[in-house]
């Protein structure tokens, strides 16, 4: 690879591999991504090369392990250029059968083909997908098309154009009120507005300042930061190049979490192609702008995605918030100026500075702009990364575009914010989508998760699970967050275990108003928005646990039982299952017996039987 | 200079002065538990939380001792929501330790009296409130870093590595002086000292004056002096009194 | 078991790979724990004397995140993931039948040394819960009747 030492040359790199690419030829785009792994799209990916090898059709056909482009629900996915066929839902046994149909003789394979859920016809194309249609892809625009291990392939949709702009003729401040013009706001939970962070740390006093990428993402069900570090990091590390240059920053750190091993490695490899082609290090495009960035791996700990915390991690320490009083933009990592972003946030800004930011600012609401990735997650059929505009409503994004609840169940709630966030009930659902909406509510935008429930779900079940994700996360330095977490998952768990009083609702509400207003950072003082949501829209749930003793949605263990109905046939297969040994046949014909003694409502039994004979009361 | 008001009292201090600092200067009442002038500040008690707004009209709670003054900061130190949280995490406190005499002292003061919460078997914290100012001073006054906060959460303890004996640690004692609940205990009998921490238990060996032939210094304490002050060991055969 | 001089030129390598610098000391105590199986009471030692830190700081650092062992770990590592997306579909069923199975709970090893069970707070393959991960080998949608076969197909 030869170095880029100008702008020019790199324009004419792009040119060059525009050229070379052939775009009559064969391509089988598969999806590498952490979800489509999970599915097995290794196997499919070796398949395809075997069967290709075997045929002698190298020469026609080209395989690319691509980026995530999102429809997690049905993967593996794959895409076939040029004809931009869509299968869903691979296996390595359909493999022999793409490439004899498909790739050699240009036929369909219906049955991998998406069904349009409403209409149950068969989509063909990757464009006609409901899923996608109603989405407004601007950062995962080319996550399929493109393999994330190959900066050609970056440079080949416009990437470091934005780079090659800004460096190319635009001087710091230039950059920072274009940012600024846009409106951009935080995508990690925060919602503050990038440009003027960038200009806080641009005049902090200190030489040299840092740029951090907060790619610790760790709310869960949240996982659109490691489809764009898996998927498109590039689109990352140039936002931070073009932020590093106009805060004045030599050097930045990409903070990722453990538990995404493929992003930390392909962010390292972005890193090294990134470095060969003089696109990042010393003399960046020949311009005598130096930037170096490192990358960091998590530990394991949801509070190191607070800034503070972070930057402890970074320093050696123990991941820690501090008091910010003092802002990071003036003392951050190393008491040095650092400005944060988010992964979303950084991806965003080659698109404003290639688009303009009165484009960009054209796109969302008043108080939000651009487009934000959701994970739609949970009870809905189609899970995966939506990226919408800012101001579409929930009932859109969730009813549309995800297709609604599966298996004819009744919508209940939506999480949104992670363990920060809060609840919304059914009678909210045309809310418009953007940060200040959802704080209106008592949730918040968050990072991006969106998990939804239906009636099978407990809400006090669910402000326990919140409460006791948030017990095992807390760093443990403040008192409120340390000591009111235990408290209050002692209060919730007596709740769902039946022997909850009002009393306890009422307790509850009081140290969720201290922790509020007395913890150290955003992980305690949030800890009670679950909390709060779940009593201020479902409390006659609470209520039935307090004073009935019942879980109306029949999950809490101690308020339920499992019954063996008449409708059983006697045909054993919860017998076998039954870990316990606590059901017992009674004769041919006859129902069989469940002792609730030895019952640990482990739900086993209900899962197994096919035949509907076992009942929840 | 920077002038604010607390509790309608007009004060000028320096800049970089801390909230809680100016409070005490007009001899103001704050609790605090986690705060002490020998130590960095740290936040993690939050009993020392005041109302404050700023001249540009935004106001919050925040912590005093980490907060530093502005001009025209009007701080209100005791409203009603103030004493309310200060109850609550006062409580918080008594049901991690419940025999503890300053607890249970300061809650009295700050007008807490029913019990919210169940209380813990003393045994598991010993009298501990995880305040972090035994670490701090051992990190920065005797510079040894000998004892540190372990593990994470509701499982965090103060202690040293592995729970074993330490290297690093002269049993100066400063560690129990500066703790507020006497939550480690020094006993010094027949030439031994006995540190009792909440999870783990030294003893070190006195060291003898050659003049009076009282027992006077841990000897790893008086190593670490001669190192310090780069004097030979011998200089401090005497003990202090004798010198 | 590695003896000391192994941990020693072992440790040497890892802390050169990551410049020498204390500031990257979760890297360096991951890279140690991948390499020696666990974060052994030696290794940290080890750790904080090549680094010249504190012997504290490098067992509160080992002690505060989730990803670091200080007891040997099992032939098979176990993470059952336990996100919102897959706490929504079921997951504490299925921790609960891997748990029964297993004998053990989340943070142990069995006796025989051949499982750890530890749980995940998200791995983002989240429209694929309830997820369980097997030596990094993600399985998903699992059901709880299909956790014993899962588990028997690495005794």
């Amino acid at each position: 690879m030869n170095r880029l030492s100008s702008v020019k040359e790199l324009e004419e790199l792009r040119k060059s591999i525009v050229q070379k690419r052939d775009v009559k030829k064969t391509v089988v785009n598969i999806c590498g991504g952490t979800g489509c792994l999970a599915l097995g799209c290794t196997d499919v990916i070796q398949a395809f090369k075997d069967e290709v090898d075997a045929r002698n059709l190298g020469d026609q056909v080209d395989i690319r392990v691509s980026g995530c482009p999102g429809f997690c629900e049905r993967g593996t996915i794959l895409t076939i250029e040029p004809q931009n066929i869509f299968y869903q839902r691979v296996k390595r046994k359909d493999v022999a059968e793409i490439v004899s149909q498909t790739l050699v003789d240009g036929k369909i394979v219906e049955r991998l083909l998406y069904p349009d859920l409403a209409t149950g016809k068969r989509v063909v194309h990757e464009n006609e997908v409901p899923f996608y249609t109603k989405q407004k892809r601007l950062l995962l625009a080319n996550s399929s098309r493109s393999d994330p291990e190959n900066i050609d392939d970056y440079v080949y949709f416009g990437g470091y154009a934005a780079l090659a702009k800004v460096l190319g003729g635009m001087k710091p401040e230039e950059v920072i009120e274009e940012v600024k013009a846009s409106g951009l706001r935080g995508r990690g939970g925060g919602g503050f507005p990038t440009g003027r962070k960038w200009e806080t740390t641009r005049h902090a006093e200190g030489d040299i300042k840092y740029v951090i990428c907060n790619c610790d993402e760790g709310d869960p069900g949240a996982f659109m930061d490691r489809s764009l570090m898996e998927g498109n990091p590039h689109s990352v590390l140039e936002g931070m190049i073009i932020g590093a240059y106009a805060i004045g920053s030599p050097e930045g750190y990409i903070y990722v979490r453990n538990e995404y091993p493929m992003a930390v490695k392909n962010a390292g490899i972005a890193l090294k192609a990134a470095e060969e082609y003089g696109l990042l290090g010393d003399n960046i495009l020949g311009s005598g702008f130096n930037f170096h960035v490192k990358i960091s791996r998590g530990g394991g700990a949801f509070v190191c995605g607070e800034s503070t915390a972070l930057m402890a991690s970074l320093e050696g320490k123990v991941g820690e918030p501090r008091a910010k009083y003092i802002h990071t933009s003036e003392k951050g990592l190393w008491d040095r100026p650092s400005n944060l972003n988010n992964v979303e946030t950084w991806a965003n800004v080659p698109l404003i500075i290639n688009n303009g930011a009165k484009w960009f600012a054209g796109i969302g609401t008043a108080g939000s702009k651009g487009t934000k990735i959701f994970s739609l997650v949970g009870k809905v059929r189609n899970t995966g990364l939506v990226e919408v505009p800012m101001g579409i409503s929930l009932r859109e994004i969730i009813f549309d575009i995800g297709g609604g609840i599966p298996g004819n169940k009744k919508f209940k709630a939506v999480q949104t914010g992670g363990p920060s966030g809060g609840f919304i009930p059914e009678n909210l659902l045309d809310l418009k989508v953007d940060f200040d909406e959802l704080t209106r509510v008592g949730s918040m935008m968050g990072s991006g998760a969106m998990i939804v429930m239906d009636e099978t779900n407990c809400m006090v079940d669910m402000a326990k699970y919140f409460i006791t994700f948030l017990l095992g996360e807390s760093c443990g330095k403040c008192l409120p967050c340390r000591e009111g977490l235990k408290q209050m998952h002692r209060i919730l768990t007596r709740i769902t275990d039946g022997e909850g009083t009002m009393a306890d609702i009422e307790l509850a509400e009081k140290l969720c108003s201290t922790m509020l207003d007395t913890s150290l950072c955003g992980l305690g003082a949030s800890a009670p928005n679950p909390v709060l949501t779940s009593l201020r829209y479902f409390r006659d749930e609470w209520l039935a646990h307090v004073n009935e003793k019942r879980c109306p949605a029949k999950v809490c263990k101690a308020l339920i039982t499992y019954n063996i109905t008449e409708k059983c046939p006697n045909c054993g297969l919860c017998v076998k299952a039954c870990p316990e040994g606590a059901i017992a046949a009674q004769g041919k014909k006859k129902p069989v017996l469940l002792d609730q003694e030895k019952c640990i409502k482990c739900g086993t039994c209900y899962d197994v039987c096919n035949l509907g004979a076992v009942q929840v009361k | 200079m920077v002038k604010l008001t607390v509790d309608g009292r007009p004060i000028e201090v320096k800049e970089g002065t801390m909230v809680l600092d100016a409070a005490r200067r007009l001899n103001i009442y704050i609790p605090t538990l986690c705060n002490h002038e020998s130590v960095s500040p740290y936040g993690a008690c939050r009993l020392c939380m005041v109302d404050i707004t700023t001249k540009s009209g935004r106001n919050r709670m925040v912590t005093s001792c980490l907060y530093p003054v502005e001009d025209g900061l009007v701080v209100k130190t005791s409203t009603e929501k103030v004493a309310e949280h200060r109850r609550m995490l006062i409580q918080l406190l008594l049901a991690r330790c419940p025999e503890s005499k300053e607890l249970k002292d300061m809650a009295v003061k700050l007008g807490a009296h029913d019990l919210l919460f169940p209380k813990e078997d003393p045994k598991t914290h010993h009298n501990c409130i995880l305040c972090a100012l035994c670490t701090r001073a051992c990190a920065e006054i005797v510079q040894q870093s000998a004892i540190s906060l372990v593990n994470r959460g509701v499982d965090r303890e103060m202690g040293i590595p592995f729970f074993d004996n330490s290297d690093l640690c002269i049993a100066c004692g400063t560690c129990a002086q500066i703790c507020p609940t006497n939550a480690i205990i020094i006993t010094d009998t027949k030439g031994k000292r006995r540190i009792e921490m909440p999870h783990n238990t030294m003893e070190f060996e006195l060291a003898k004056c050659s003049v009076c032939g009282r027992y006077w210094l841990p000897k790893k304490q008086i190593a670490w002096m001669a190192k310090k002050s780069g004097q030979p060991i011998e200089f401090f055969a005497k003990c202090n009194n004798c010198r | 078991m590695a003896n000391q001089r192994q941990l020693k030129s072992g440790i040497k390598r890892i802390l050169s790979r990551n410049g020498n610098d204390s500031a990257m000391l979760v890297s360096i105590l991951q890279d140690t724990q991948s390499e020696f199986g666990y974060l052994s009471r030696e290794a940290i030692t080890e750790v904080s004397k090549q680094l010249s830190i504190p012997l504290t700081q490098a067992y509160s650092v080992a002690t505060f995140f989730k990803a670091f062992s200080l007891i040997p770990k099992g032939k098979h590592q176990i993470h059952v993931c336990l996100g919102t997306a897959c706490h929504v579909r079921g997951a504490d069923k299925i921790l609960d039948t891997v748990e029964r199975e297993l004998g053990i709970k989340p943070g142990e090893s069995d006796k025989e040394l051949n499982f750890s069970l530890d749980t995940v707070n998200c791995v983002g393959a989240c429209a694929l819960g309830p997820i369980v991960i097997i030596d990094g080998k993600y399985s998903g949608e699992m059901k709880i009747e299909a956790v014993k076969p899962l588990l028997d197909s690495y005794k």
